[in-house]
């Protein structure tokens, strides 16, 4: 019995993904890590029956984004909720070239490589891909994951009681400037700068890390 | 697939040349290619001499100022705001960069790789032609937007020999004549006449220790002074004054005139200990323009008559318009402008005094007023003098005042001749009123200051402006101790002058527009001398005056002194020196292009882009008023 679940055979997209993470090299030298930020569009915040519209994405390497290494996709859905297309504008029918939710995950895990996924309110997102997982009988992500609001409540000064910053308190503060907001690319880069500002600011005093950035997640479990 | 990002960054770059003129796909294609970065203020993203990068810069958000070093002082030479491209031509050329790149405020930069653009530069005309354009200008500045336009448009005129490439690193003799420092004075000549050259460095370990040129011989050996079997050093001039081999030509320029040398050593790291690579003579630089500022000089030197110094007046003219065009900072154009003025006010009093039947019956000084005087006179305007002459007896007074009279009469129909108009306000020395004993000038002033009617401000602010120019300066020395003695003895007089300064009309209004003349010749223009330049000048002149500064009379270098005097207000000082720098650059420029005094702007005329940045220049004015309103308890006397 136990062996029968070890012999499980998984996709090679997934089995690909756990190695990719698992045999990086890059992690301890902060100049090669690769992070991808990443936003999502969904139907809803219901994680059982609400499904991903589209995931935007963009990398960031040794301090810049690299507008080259982006990733932009859009999924075919059953759910549709009218109340979200307002937020998102994504609707069932519209022009995008949309594909299936297999698909989409198989292109997302290869664009992921071994990346470090940032997010802004990453448990969001990262749940929402882990649900999608589910459904294909894998997951959860093996990624390592950052989210800015931790790395910015680490840095900041003041309001200890507020517990979350949106996104568009955050660009108030790092003076970022706003466009194609709720679109998933939209987001994925506004998250982009908000991280270049706040690794820049982290950095003063301390050098960059992996270690410490990760460690600022701490503030997510507490 | 659809790509969100890239999008945007192409319709962010379409709006700027060179990018408005790529094919769609190109663009499309640098836009995907894009790396975004963001600098923190102060932070750099090269630094002079650097190798380049394999990217070259367009600025987001943000400001990043290119500085350049000079000695140890570091230059601004240019602010690059949202749409500005740096770092270029270094790439293009492979050369070093040429300046350092830093982050004013903080910066979000698109970095475009460099193999896109040449493969682009290769199929598309036009953005090749802007490109060399580009780099013939080598330096720009955000507020002479439009000169982007008209290289685009000139790019053949470009092409021929342009006679103003200050910014051009300066080509230099790279085999320089040597001889080792035990040589005889003999040995070292006939090296200089088997290789028929001017000049020849004495070097030890390969450094430059002096130097020695015709001028030598001829002043030191033909007269028998010293004799030929002598040591070298005996005759050389030293030290000598090196440079790295970037020099620029307009450094190289600023540097020969501010040493009064002719020849510059180029060395490997700048310094004086390191291994000779060159030299750089005048002579380098006549070749290749004739245009000189230093040539202009001499020549007024030799002048024999006045249309000399006319020809000479019309010359500096086109100087000034070739640095105004290049964009050189105008710190070193007033220098240089102001220095051609000073000559030739010199030669023409040398004239007048030949043609006087007598000498001069007593030591006398000749001053430059108002912007002349300030050095700040970059269009030819009206002349302000006046004449100061050594106290003499009562019954000797009469005859003195009336040959100094004469003189000056004949002094300013020269400078009317050559080109500076008679002061309709008849502020010259040939005004009886302003050719005066010292004494009476320190009376003048005296009941100036302590009979501050609106009158006498008014005439404060031009004669305090005063600069010696030519004869004996100890009079001018005496005269502004006098002058300081009078104000600290009736200090009240500062907040006369400063209510004075605060009556100049402001720029802008209440909801941020600019303010127009109401009435008269100038109707609905913008009165930049009035509104602009002059509350920053009255400002520098009451504040400088206030700390007992004696021998500053320029507005860039008033607040540049005050900043030190004052660390607590050293920001407000220094913004009021750029702002200055800008408004004056942006006057003479306009000044040119329609040929007059560019004082009254034609606001429909300015893009937005120039629109803002003459705004950004007001911000220092209304600081500094406040500061003078504070300090000088206006609020209470107005």
């Amino acid at each position: 019995m136990f062996n029968f679940f070890k012999k499980k055979k998984y996709p090679e997209y997934w089995q690909k993904h756990i190695n990719a993470v698992k045999n990086s090299r890059n992690y301890s030298n902060y100049e090669s890590i690769r992070f991808v930020c990443l936003d999502t569009e969904t139907t809803g915040f219901d994680y059982d029956n609400d499904r991903i519209l589209c995931i935007g994405a963009v990398a960031i390497k040794n301090n810049k984004i690299l507008v080259s290494d982006s990733f932009e996709i859009y999924i075919q859905q059953e759910v549709f909720n009218k109340e979200t297309i307002k937020i998102h504008g994504i609707r069932r029918n519209g022009t995008e070239k949309k594909v299936s939710e297999e698909e989409a995950i198989i292109q997302f895990l290869e664009y992921l490589d071994d990346a470090v996924i940032i997010a802004h309110h990453t448990k969001f997102d990262i749940t929402m891909i882990n649900e999608a997982l589910k459904r294909l009988k894998i997951g959860p992500i093996k990624s390592k994951q950052l989210d800015t609001n931790f790395i910015h409540k680490k840095i900041a000064q003041g309001n200890w009681f507020k517990k979350l910053f949106s996104l568009d308190e955050l660009c108030e503060i790092y003076n970022i400037k706003m466009h194609d907001r709720h679109t998933a690319s939209g987001d994925a880069l506004l998250t982009a700068y908000v991280f270049l500002k706040l690794t820049f600011k982290y950095k003063k005093n301390n050098v960059l890390n992996l270690t410490d950035l990760i460690n600022t997640n701490y503030y997510l479990n507490k | 697939m659809k790509n969100t990002i890239a999008e945007r960054i192409f319709d962010f770059l379409k709006n700027f040349p060179p990018f408005d003129v790529l094919e769609k796909e190109q663009l499309f294609n640098i836009a995907s290619n894009v790396k975004v970065t963001y600098i923190e203020k102060d932070s750099f993203v090269f630094r002079q001499d650097e190798l380049p990068h394999q990217n070259f810069y367009i600025v987001k958000d943000g400001a990043i100022g290119l500085y350049r070093t000079m000695e140890s002082d570091h230059i601004l030479i240019d602010i690059c705001d949202e749409g500005d491209i740096f770092g270029l031509r270094p790439i293009i050329q492979n050369d070093h960069y040429l300046m350092s790149a830093k982050a004013n405020e903080e910066t979000v930069l698109y970095a475009i790789s460099v193999e896109i653009l040449k493969e682009i530069i290769k199929t598309n005309e036009k953005a090749n032609k802007y490109i060399i354009a580009s780099f013939s200008s080598n330096i720009k500045t955000p507020y002479a937007k439009t000169n982007n336009g008209q290289l685009f448009a000139n790019v053949n005129s470009l092409e021929t020999n342009n006679a103003f490439s200050e910014v051009q690193t300066a080509q230099y003799s790279k085999n320089p004549i040597t001889c080792l420092k035990n040589a005889t004075i003999q040995e070292a000549a006939l090296i200089m006449s088997d290789k028929k050259v001017g000049s020849i460095l004495i070097v030890e370990d390969k450094k430059p220790i002096g130097i020695i040129t015709d001028k030598d011989l001829r002043l030191k050996i033909a007269t028998g002074i010293i004799s030929i079997d002598k040591n070298v050093s005996k005759i050389m001039s030293f030290p000598v004054i090196t440079f790295p081999e970037k020099i620029t030509i307009a450094e190289a320029q600023i540097a020969m005139i501010k040493h009064k040398i002719t020849h510059l050593c180029i060395t490997k790291d700048g310094s004086p200990n390191s291994e000779l690579v060159g030299i750089l003579s005048e002579h380098d630089i006549v070749v290749l323009h004739g245009n000189n500022p230093s040539v202009l000089i001499k020549e007024l030197k030799r002048s024999k008559n006045v249309e000399t110094l006319k020809y000479v007046r019309e010359k500096s003219a086109e100087l000034l318009k070739g640095y105004i065009e290049q964009n050189i900072p105008i710190t070193f154009i007033s220098k240089i402008i102001s220095e051609i003025t000073d000559a030739i006010t010199i030669k023409a009093i040398e004239l007048s005094i030949t043609e006087m039947k007598t000498e001069p019956p007593v030591k006398f000084s000749w001053l430059a007023l108002g912007s002349q005087g300030r050095k700040e006179q970059l269009l030819i305007t009206d002349q302000d003098n006046a004449l100061v002459f050594e106290d003499v007896s009562e019954e000797n007074y009469q005859k003195t005042k009336n040959y100094f009279l004469e003189l000056s009469q004949k002094i300013t129909e020269k400078l009317h001749f050559v080109g500076y108009e008679f002061c309709p306000a008849d502020m010259m020395a040939s005004n009886p009123k302003w050719c005066l004993s010292l004494s009476e000038w320190k009376q003048q002033f005296n009941s100036w200051i302590t009979k501050p009617t609106e009158d006498a401000i008014m005439l404060c602010t031009i004669f305090f402006d005063y600069n010696f120019v030519y004869g004996e300066k100890e009079l001018v020395t005496k005269l502004s101790k006098s002058i300081f003695k009078s104000i600290q003895s009736f200090e009240i007089f500062l907040n006369f002058l400063g209510r004075n300064a605060l009556k100049n009309p402001p720029p802008l209004g209440f909801f941020r527009q600019f303010l127009m003349e109401q009435d008269g010749n100038h109707k609905d223009q913008f009165d930049l001398k009035s509104r602009a330049l002059m509350p920053l000048i009255d400002a520098a002149r009451l504040i400088t005056l206030s700390h007992n500064i004696k021998d500053k009379n320029n507005t860039i270098s008033r607040f540049h002194k005050l900043a030190k005097i004052e660390p607590q207000n050293k920001d407000l000082y220094l913004s009021c020196a750029d702002s200055f720098k800008i408004l004056l650059h942006y006057r003479t420029e306009q000044g040119l292009k329609n040929n007059d005094s560019g004082r009254y702007i034609n606001l429909n005329t300015l893009t937005k882009l120039e629109k803002l940045k003459l705004k950004g220049c007001f911000k220092p004015i209304k600081d500094i008023q406040d500061l003078l309103n504070i300090r000088y308890n206006l609020a209470q006397m107005m």
